[in-house]
């Protein structure tokens, strides 16, 4: 890719390319100051086509980055520090989930009131969230993000 | 009970579960006590129940407290747009209690967030109605003499029917048999097949509500099978008269047969059966007062 190496910062990849604007959205890239590299549509071999996130001098806390398992189960997160890798992460599902994901029961209290939607993780593989409120069960394709 | 709240069923433990039956038997044993004196409890109807509203209104009147609140939403603020998290603060500003019955799922749940007082949760849309499943279980203990090892069929509305999820769900603990006897539209949810699996507990599926069946049970769990859940009409019309319950029907059952409903029933027990002493269901909802009293004095901390 025809970008300069990171110096320091985090590198997030095998994002699929589907799914890369909202991770930046969830992660609030569009309005963090330091220098950001998106790569769109890129060839991989593990998912056809694949999105990768370089943030210069920006280090994530774990609660923020998980919040991207959702979405983008698979992707690495890589940190750089003086042009080296020195950690690599991969993502995992937090055992519960606030906000983020719409509750597919339209008679949710979530659906009706203005609140934070709160949802437990029953199970990683397959995902399947329930709502801590109506109690609702949702398998990974009825999962909407907000 | 841990919590100063009850809002689900499955909140509660087995040793929970039976000591608010516990409970519940001296309040049966004398309904007329002074120990909510002084205390105010609220009863907020968002959805209109009048049986499950004078239920708990006597339970507060015979123990000698004092009810405000409003039985129908329209009568109250929500129609103006107020958000529930502000009728709450409001009202637990008032009151010690907060009943209440709400026709969205999750309104209790929420509630419990953001009240001072402790709340119970009398019916949150299809979610849960966890005094139901108590009185139920109260019914059940009392004409058996047991909750271990009994055989119970439930028929009707399997799919939509709260108050027989939440039963399955509580007397996962005491080692039951299921009969589930539906149509397939209206079949028990795998989910709850799965946790019969997991807790080694048989059930057998079946669409029609055969002679063996009745004669083999302990509780017979009739439930109505609701207009209201359905989407198409003809379909409705083409189920709604499967499983009506006859007299002659109970001519061989067990001596210690129950039958329990939730009421209100339309026409899936006919009245020929209410003077059959097996027929159970009015002195089920009567025990609905005793267990009442039990849970409301609990959440207090008036009992221990």
């Amino acid at each position: 890719m025809q970008v300069k190496a990171l110096r320091n910062g985090t590198v997030i990849d095998h994002i699929p390319s589907d799914k890369l604007f909202k991770v930046v959205s969830i992660l609030e890239l569009d309005k963090i100051d330091q220098q950001v590299t998106i790569g769109y549509n890129l060839n991989s071999q593990l998912l056809g086509k694949k999105g990768i996130i370089k943030v210069a001098e920006h280090f994530f806390e774990e609660k923020e980055i998980n919040r991207i398992a959702l979405i983008a189960p698979n992707a690495k997160i890589n940190i750089i520090r003086d042009y080296e890798v020195v950690d690599k992460k991969k993502i995992s599902l937090p055992e519960e989930i606030k906000g983020l994901v719409k509750c597919v029961n339209p008679k949710c209290i979530t659906n009706n009131e203005p609140m934070l939607q709160r949802y437990k993780v029953i199970s990683k593989d397959p995902v399947v969230v329930k709502c801590h409120y109506c109690e609702r069960e949702m398998s990974q394709d009825e999962i909407k993000l907000l | 009970m841990e919590s100063k709240n009850l809002v689900s069923i499955t909140d509660f433990s087995k040793e929970q579960i039976l000591h608010i039956l516990d409970l519940a038997e001296g309040f049966e044993a004398n309904p007329n006590q002074n120990i909510l004196n002084g205390k105010v409890a609220a009863t907020l109807f968002f959805e209109p129940s009048t049986r499950t509203r004078l239920s708990f209104e006597t339970a507060v009147n015979r123990l000698g407290g004092k009810v405000i609140g409003f039985s129908d939403a329209s009568t109250s603020s929500s129609t103006k747009g107020e958000t529930l998290k502000d009728t709450i603060k409001m009202v637990s500003n008032y009151a010690d209690i907060i009943i209440m019955r709400h026709y969205l799922e999750g309104a209790a749940r929420y509630a419990t967030e953001v009240s001072k007082v402790p709340i119970v949760n009398a019916g949150d849309g299809a979610n849960q109605h966890p005094t139901q499943t108590l009185l139920d279980m109260y019914s059940i203990r009392k004409t058996q003499g047991r909750l271990d090892n009994l055989n119970i069929v439930m028929v009707g509305d399997l799919k939509y029917g709260r108050t027989v999820h939440s039963l399955l769900m509580a007397m996962k603990y005491f080692s039951p048999t299921f009969y589930f006897v539906a149509p397939e539209e209206l079949a028990m949810p795998n989910e709850y097949k799965i946790i019969c699996q997991e807790n080694n507990i048989p059930y057998h599926e079946v669409s029609s509500l055969s002679q063996d069946i009745i004669d083999q049970a302990d509780i017979l769990y009739m439930t109505r099978v609701q207009r209201e859940r359905f989407t198409d009409l003809v379909e409705y019309e083409r189920v709604k008269d499967l499983y009506i319950l006859h007299n002659d029907m109970l001519e061989n059952s067990r001596e210690n047969l129950r039958i329990l409903h939730p009421l209100p029933r339309v026409n899936e027990i006919s009245q020929d059966v209410d003077d059959n002493p097996k027929a159970y269901y009015f002195q089920q909802a009567q025990n609905g007062l005793y267990v009442r009293q039990a849970i409301i004095s609990k959440v207090l901390g008036l009992i221990d």
